[in-house]
């Protein structure tokens, strides 16, 4: 199963070019989602004006180079290692989720182009959706937000549910699909199970791909543009109009705050991680 | 002061949920966001503001206390044990910075050793008064001060 393209079988029925053609405007259908998105939630417009807010805040400017700098840590960080999530659980179900689905989608683009007939790429196909489904079924049985901090059922469906239960069913859909393929259940044109889960993954995956206006499937986009406004920000000294950072064994803050040192001395320990130390769970 | 969430820092982690004592900390069922679901209830005592960790929470201000309009931002740093607060108008002129310490203990160093202490007599145990009371509630003549003293007994719900 896991060396065999299972979407050779396919050409049978659905030529190469209906397929390619099916990637094409799957592809077409996410720029047209993320424009319509974009102007919905008018979220460049907000973006324009937050970076505005904080061009007017900062206390100094910040060269070409360091933002390069900055653009590689976004890069290394909140794009590559998720950094930005404070769970740790979260984040790994994240990063299984985020590099299964570009496993999955790069090497379906791969075997349907013909680029490669190699079974490593159908080994990568398999193992992509095999990440989707361990991250995604993580994230849906104990990470998701409502079920963890307000004891909803796990089955309650909502729109916010779109882009994970489609995700979900797209990978599980076609792990099934190439099983049944494998084990000789008979090919797509027979109409069997085969088919039957064979249209499955494409609806799912339809819906994956055409709903990226009312799912958070845009987010993918402009994280990585939020994470860098952030870094700038602190870097410039704007800080999201947060309080400055106080090194505390500064005499100088001592001399503003004298609070700080009475009740601290002088040298303040690490106070350990607090509240932060265990997750919050009270359901 | 009522708290408000900034849509757009916010991903619906939960930690408001969790921590708000009022239970007005809410998530929205439609973009999975939290947000004040009754700010005229709100205790004001921004423990999610202190507990946000996308430092998404924000305070909305009275008229006498910000005449000018503001924005009040929170950031607790419990590794160094301070609590930091920026209150900047919107004229931009008026900005104050707060710094104040939250505890003078490291976290964890402060644990009663419970099972150190002597178990509670049955006489104690019997006692309309809890463990260690006597010690700080108010004496009369060293009576205690109990609803039978008083020519009181419990009723169902609240009377007294």
């Amino acid at each position: 199963m896991f060396n065999t393209n299972p979407f050779d079988a396919v050409t049978a029925l659905i030529s190469t070019d209906i397929q390619q053609g099916y990637i094409i405007l799957m592809a077409i259908l996410v720029f047209v989602g993320t424009v319509l998105d974009m102007m919905h939630k008018k979220s460049a417009k907000y973006f324009a004006l937050d970076t505005e807010k904080n061009n007017k805040n900062a206390k100094r400017s910040v060269g070409t180079g360091e933002k390069a700098g900055i653009a590689i840590a976004v890069v290394a960080n909140e794009i590559l290692t998720s950094a930005e999530f404070c769970n740790t659980k979260r984040r790994i179900s994240h990063m299984l989720t985020m590099y299964g689905f570009i496993l999955f989608v790069a090497s379906t683009a791969t075997m349907i182009f013909g680029w490669s007939t190699d079974a490593l790429v159908a080994n990568l196909w398999h193992t992509g959706a095999l990440m989707l489904c361990l991250g995604g079924y993580w994230f849906w049985f104990f990470i998701r937000v409502d079920v963890n901090s307000e004891g909803v059922k796990w089955y309650q469906l909502r729109r916010a549910d779109i882009f994970i239960v489609s995700l979900l069913t797209t990978a599980t859909f076609a792990l099934i699909w190439s099983y049944l393929q494998s084990s000789g259940a008979g090919a797509v044109a027979d109409m069997g199970w085969t088919t039957l889960f064979f249209a499955l993954f494409i609806l799912s995956n339809t819906v994956l791909f055409s709903t990226v206006m009312w799912s958070k499937f845009a987010h993918m986009f402009f994280k990585p543009a939020a994470a860098f406004q952030k870094r700038v920000a602190h870097a410039d000294g704007g800080n999201l109009n947060l309080p400055a950072d106080y090194d505390l064994s500064d005499p100088a803050v001592h001399a503003r705050y004298p609070d700080v040192p009475m009740y601290m001395g002088k040298n303040p320990p690490n106070m350990g991680a607090g509240i932060r130390r265990e997750p919050a769970n009270h359901y | 002061m009522p708290t408000f969430v900034y849509m757009t820092r916010c991903d619906g982690c939960g930690q408001c949920v969790d921590i708000c004592p009022s239970d007005i900390m809410h998530i929205d069922k439609t973009l999975r966001r939290a947000y004040n679901i009754e700010p005229n209830m709100c205790w004001e005592c921004y423990s999610c503001v202190k507990a946000c960790p996308h430092h998404a929470i924000d305070v909305r201000g009275y008229a006498d206390f910000a005449p000018l309009g503001h924005s009040v931002r929170v950031h607790r740093d419990e590794e160094k044990g301070t609590i930091a607060w920026r209150i900047k108008f919107r004229n931009g002129k008026k900005d104050f910075d707060l710094l104040a310490p939250i505890t003078t203990k490291p976290w964890g160093t402060c644990i009663p050793q419970l099972a150190n202490e002597a178990a509670p007599a049955d006489s104690m145990r019997d006692t309309q008064l809890l463990y260690n009371e006597p010690k700080y509630v108010a004496m009369n003549d060293n009576a205690l001060m109990t609803l039978e003293s008083n020519g009181l007994e419990i009723k169902e719900g609240v009377y007294y």
